[in-house]
């Protein structure tokens, strides 16, 4: 398949990733945390996504410049090539 | 249940994950270009993709929820159901099937049964398969439905919006068979496989931080095992005797009924799963398909049984009363008091409540029942605060989809290929099929809905399940087993046994009724009671040892006495006239033969660990 799957899924891990250390940022001491034994889960988590979030999309970048920088080999009508 | 309200940043994320899911099957729609993109994903995926939507396709209802629950009920000794009754099979069908689904050019698994049998064989098995795609698909739109419910999470938006509550059912039930029908019309397999992938990973994502949460509020490992009852801990304690463990089963019928007929019959034969590994670009791949799905499955029972047993060890909510200063510096004193259901269950799994009635059920001594599906949801509510919260949900709505899609993909294509173009219209054109396999994503979204709505009967979802897949998968694996492995066994063979496999199955859920069943019925014994089985389980696992049984000496015996097919038409199909796969270019430890020892060793020390 040309389209790499690791690039929409880093794209919205990053994006989940974002909203929850924002909302964290937002809301750090916040009451809402005594359910969470008083830890920021929204921001600790959200670093962890995004970073994973971002790590993904750049290797599917990355996978994706190198499959259509490789040379393509002849292909039959309607044959899927695959992108990483 | 005490009710939760979402705030904006739940409902952000869960709408992120819909605009995803369906964006990928946009996105995917311009590849779509012949039946064999459509149905196989083009051959053409790469092995992690489809090693991770291996078990992602079977991770629905029965995984998260049923696991959770059984981590709560029994404990540890649920790792069974991976430990024994996953990782085994997984390293058999890739190392020794795979290479005769994949390498016989078969698009399905009922079509490789007319390969090596015949047409009727291949018919008893897509009629079977394609009932139990749909059935499986409705039961986990049903629970998810029914679960939302429970929960109240939409309450809030219903009030707000002026609509009436019964109406979360419905409408739960008709957005996940719009998104799932959307995604799977638009790209095929290669959509259910992604989506499977995404569904995985946000799985780990809304569930792994719940267990270090759980985990640090018991006070860790130690903790935990103080927290729990006797033995909750261990997973082979007294299984020399059924009345001696939680699970009601000996470790025989644990090994042979578990561990190898409906494992081995769920893992081997299941297209729903078949399929992800068939749809790699080579053979090699899709032998390592089900070896890499291995390696997370192991370690599951860590992010869906552990929060069950969290949850039983957690204390029992009660009136708290917490302090905090507000931005004037003013102490706030907030009180919460717990519902009756929360104060009457154990730890945070919450009591059971008759749906009529609304009251608390009692047990014969008077005690509240516990309902123990309702424990991984109960852990989300309790330790998420809004945003992570709807992370946590998300994950969750996400593996309920990921049940159904998977079952709807392997129910179009059974359809199409082994039903539609083998008996209604054949020698159409690849484009006919094409749409053919788009309507039957509707009409397999639409019957899993009115299974949905006729879902009802047993308490724990995973034992519905375990019921069908023992009256169709466990005589299966016999045939599969002959197939490959015996170049005598015959079509006739192979149907009459399939048949009696499942009438023994059939007669002995009849004659037999686990002690804690109250009346005859769904439970069993609907013919005459003639033994007693400690438990549900137990009676699951004998019943598929008697069909497995039955279907392999009826198989033997009906093949001797007829003509075996000649062996130049098997090549390819049993194993015996079968080339060896040519490995000799990979070096030794990338081999699939290496990983499978790699995970044999992982998956013994694990027992030996939590035995």
């Amino acid at each position: 398949m040309n389209l790499d799957l690791r690039i929409p899924m880093g794209l919205m891990f990053l994006l989940v990733g974002i909203i929850l250390s924002a909302f964290g940022l937002a809301t750090q001491g916040s009451a809402i945390y005594a359910k969470s034994l008083g830890y920021n889960a929204n921001l600790d988590w959200g670093v962890v996504l995004l970073v994973f979030g971002g790590i993904m999309f750049l290797l599917g970048r990355s996978g994706q410049k190198k499959a259509l920088g490789a040379p393509r080999k002849p292909a039959d009508e309607g044959t899927v090539r695959r992108g990483h | 249940m005490t009710h939760t309200t979402l705030t904006y940043v739940d409902w952000l994320i869960m709408l992120l994950y819909f605009v995803f899911v369906l964006g990928i099957g946009f996105a995917l729609k311009r590849y779509m270009k012949t039946s064999k993109d459509f149905f196989q994903a083009g051959r053409a995926l790469p092995a992690w993709i489809c090693g991770l939507a291996f078990i992602s396709a079977n991770l629905g209802a029965q995984e998260v929820i049923g696991m959770g629950a059984s981590g709560a009920k029994y404990g540890i000794a649920t790792s069974h159901f991976y430990w024994i009754g996953a990782i085994p099979a997984m390293i058999f069908v890739g190392i020794f099937m795979m290479p005769f689904y994949y390498g016989s050019k078969a698009r399905s698994v009922p079509e490789f049964l007319r390969l090596r049998f015949d047409e009727k064989t291949r018919a008893l098995n897509a009629c079977s398969f394609a009932v139990m795609t749909v059935f499986s698909s409705g039961i986990s739109m049903y629970a998810m439905a029914r679960l939302i419910q429970t929960l109240h999470v939409f309450d809030y938006l219903f009030l707000s919006t002026g609509l009436p509550l019964g109406w979360i059912f419905h409408l739960s039930i008709v957005l996940s068979a719009i998104i799932v029908l959307g995604y799977i019309f638009l790209g095929g397999l290669t959509s259910a496989i992604y989506n499977e992938v995404l569904q995985f990973f946000l799985i780990i994502a809304g569930f792994l931080p719940l267990v270090l949460i759980g985990l640090k509020n018991v006070g860790g490992w130690n903790g935990l095992k103080a927290s729990l009852p006797q033995g909750y801990m261990h997973s082979w304690q007294g299984m020399e005797h059924a009345n001696t463990n939680p699970l009601g089963v000996e470790w025989f019928g644990l090994a042979m009924g578990l561990g190898f007929v409906l494992s081995f019959g769920y893992w081997c034969t299941d297209f729903l799963v078949i399929q992800t590994a068939m749809a790699t670009d080579s053979q090699e791949n899709a032998r390592r398909v089900p070896l890499i799905a291995a390696i997370p499955k192991m370690f599951f029972p860590f992010l869906v049984i552990l929060p069950g047993l969290l949850a039983i060890g957690a204390a029992t909510p009660h009136i708290t009363t917490v302090e905090h200063k507000d931005a004037s510096g003013a102490i706030i004193r907030e009180t919460s008091v717990p519902s009756e259901i929360e104060a009457q269950g154990k730890g945070l799994v919450p009591a059971k409540v008759d749906p009529i009635t609304g009251k608390i059920v009692l047990d014969a001594s008077g005690k509240p029942l516990l309902d123990y599906d309702l424990a991984i949801p109960s852990m989300l509510l309790h330790y998420f605060p809004t945003g992570i919260l709807g992370l946590g949900l998300t994950a969750l709505l996400a593996s309920f989809m990921s049940g159904m899609a998977g079952n709807v993909t392997a129910f179009n294509t059974v359809w199409t290929y082994d039903l539609y173009q083998s008996y209604i219209k054949k020698g159409a054109s690849d484009k006919h099929y094409l749409a053919m396999g788009r309507w039957a994503t509707v009409g397999g979204i639409l019957l899993s809905m009115a299974t949905a709505y006729a879902a009802t009967g047993f308490n724990n979802i995973m034992d519905t399940l375990q019921l069908v897949f023992s009256f169709v998968n466990a005589p299966l694996f016999a045939t599969f087993l002959l197939g490959m492995f015996w170049k005598r066994a015959t079509g006739n063979g192979a149907f009459v046994g399939l048949v009696s496999g499942t009438a023994a199955a059939v007669v002995h859920h009849g004659l037999t009724l686990p002690i804690e069943a109250a009346h005859t019925g769904i439970h069993g014994g609907w013919i005459a009671v003639v033994h007693h089985y400690p438990s549900d389980m137990a009676q699951n696992f004998w019943t598929a040892i008697w069909a497995f049984s039955t279907n392999f000496v009826v198989t033997i015996v009906v093949s001797l006495f007829g003509k075996p097919k000649p062996e130049s038409e098997l090549v390819g199909l049993v194993h015996s006239l079968t080339p060896k796969p040519e490995m000799g270019h990979v070096i030794w430890w990338k081999r699939p033969e290496a990983l499978a020892v790699l995970l044999l060793v992982m998956v013994i020390t694990l027992n030996v660990i939590f035995r």
